[in-house]
Order: C-alpha cells, then sequence, then structure tokens
C-alpha cells in the first residue's frame, strides 16, 4: 500500500494534465518505512522528442534526490504520466524499474485525469505488482 | 581499497549498507566483486547478455565511465564509485 496527500495528488493531477499530450515525470518523497508520500518534486523529461517516453539523466535525477534527502525525506519512488493510455505499467516501464520504489502512474485521456495506479517491481523482474493507493 | 555507493532501492540486497568496500585495480574488478559478495544485486544491475542495464550509471568520482574506459576504467586506492540510476519509462513496449 502507498500513502498520498490529497495535496501531493492534486499537484501531481494539475501537473500531469497541464504537459499533456507530454509524459510528465517527477520523485515522490516522504517516509519509506510507512510508504508514505508528503512532497512531490517535478522533473525535466528529457524526451521531449516523443509523447511516450520520459527519461531523466542520472547527475539530474541525485541532485533532485539529495535535495529532498537534506529536508529530511526519502526517496519513495517516481511518478509519470502516460497519456492517452491505461495506468497500466508498460513493458519499457517493468524493464527500467527497480525493486524496492513505487511507481505511480496516471492516465491522461484527451487532457483529463482518468485514473491512478501504483506498481513495484518484483524481486525476479518479471512483472510489476500493483499495490493499493490510500489518499490522506 | 575502493568504496561503492549503493543506491536507495538496492540497499535491501547489500545488507542495508550505503557504501561497500571492495577490492578491485579497474571498474570491472570492483563490481565483480560487489556481485560476488551480494549476489542478489546482479540481475538488477545486468542485463540478460551480462552487460550494465541502460539505465544503470557507474561514476568514479564524478565522472561517467561511459565516457572513460568503461569496465576498464583503472582505480585508484581510496576511489568511489558510485551506482547512480537514471529513471525511464513510458507507455508501449
Amino acid at each position: 500500500m502507498i500513502s498520498i496527500t490529497q495535496a501531493c495528488m492534486g499537484q501531481l493531477i494539475e501537473f500531469a494534465q497541464e504537459g499533456f499530450p507530454h509524459e510528465v515525470v517527477g520523485i515522490l518523497a516522504g517516509n519509506r518505512d510507512r510508504n508514505t508520500v508528503t512532497k512531490i518534486t517535478t522533473l525535466h523529461n528529457e524526451r521531449g522528442d516523443t509523447n511516450n517516453r520520459y527519461k531523466v539523466s542520472a547527475l539530474t535525477l541525485m541532485k533532485a534526490e539529495t535535495a529532498l534527502e537534506d529536508d529530511g525525506l526519502e526517496i519513495v519512488g517516481y511518478y509519470h504520466s502516460h497519456p492517452n493510455h491505461s495506468a497500466h505499467y508498460s513493458e519499457y516501464d517493468r524493464d527500467h524499474a527497480l525493486p524496492n520504489m513505487s511507481y505511480l502512474i496516471l492516465s491522461i485521456q484527451n487532457g483529463v485525469f482518468t485514473e491512478a495506479l501504483s506498481w513495484r517491481l518484483l524481486e525476479n523482474r518479471s512483472e510489476m505488482e500493483s499495490e493499493h493507493i490510500t489518499y490522506i | 581499497m575502493i568504496t561503492i555507493r549503493i543506491p536507495t532501492p538496492l540497499r535491501a540486497y547489500t545488507e542495508g549498507k550505503a557504501k561497500v568496500n571492495v577490492s578491485g585495480a579497474k571498474v570491472q574488478e570492483a563490481l565483480d566483486a560487489l556481485m560476488a559478495t551480494y549476489p542478489q544485486l546482479s540481475k538488477h544491475l545486468l542485463n540478460s547478455e551480462g552487460q550494465l542495464r541502460s539505465f544503470i550509471n557507474i561514476y568514479v568520482g564524478d565522472e561517467d565511465i561511459r565516457f572513460l574506459d568503461k569496465g576498464e576504467t583503472e582505480l585508484l586506492d581510496g576511489d568511489e564509485l558510485s551506482i547512480i540510476p537514471s529513471i525511464a519509462g513510458g507507455q508501449g513496449a
């Protein structure tokens, strides 16, 4: 289960809708033990050449994560949007995931948010399993 | 001695350690030593061909080994390696 504050979820939806038809991406930060998200950080999607991919390079990500950790937060996972596509993970998502992190996907249909699902990679990397989202 | 920094999601496979000390004169030797000690790391760092996954980046200090000599990059005693994942994904295969 992952818990997300309603304020954070509101920011995520707004950002994902504003970014449509491009994919948006960012960090979910909070408390790893409780798998709770209390802050989000938006990141620049380096794959501006396409509407169905996102990428954030290593040093950019590390810098953003270090800033969050300096504020006493932990990295719970990442989020991205799927414009005109379901919130189910893709094989590309699975292939580029790591275990022990939450991957939140927002489905944006014709510019409007429809659904969010959160996924965690299985240890054997064969698939990602859905985790329940609680809004706090 | 070489120090390797482990990213948060992979610390579950290094007994929770954020840094691991290994021996190695080259990057590949240090990574091999790390994965020999913690074999569960391998499938997350390497693809089915045994190459580093595209989103797994290895830095020696501030330098990406892809712009140095990759696995053959020579190390000096006291060097710090960092395993830094990038994030990537998106809809479709």
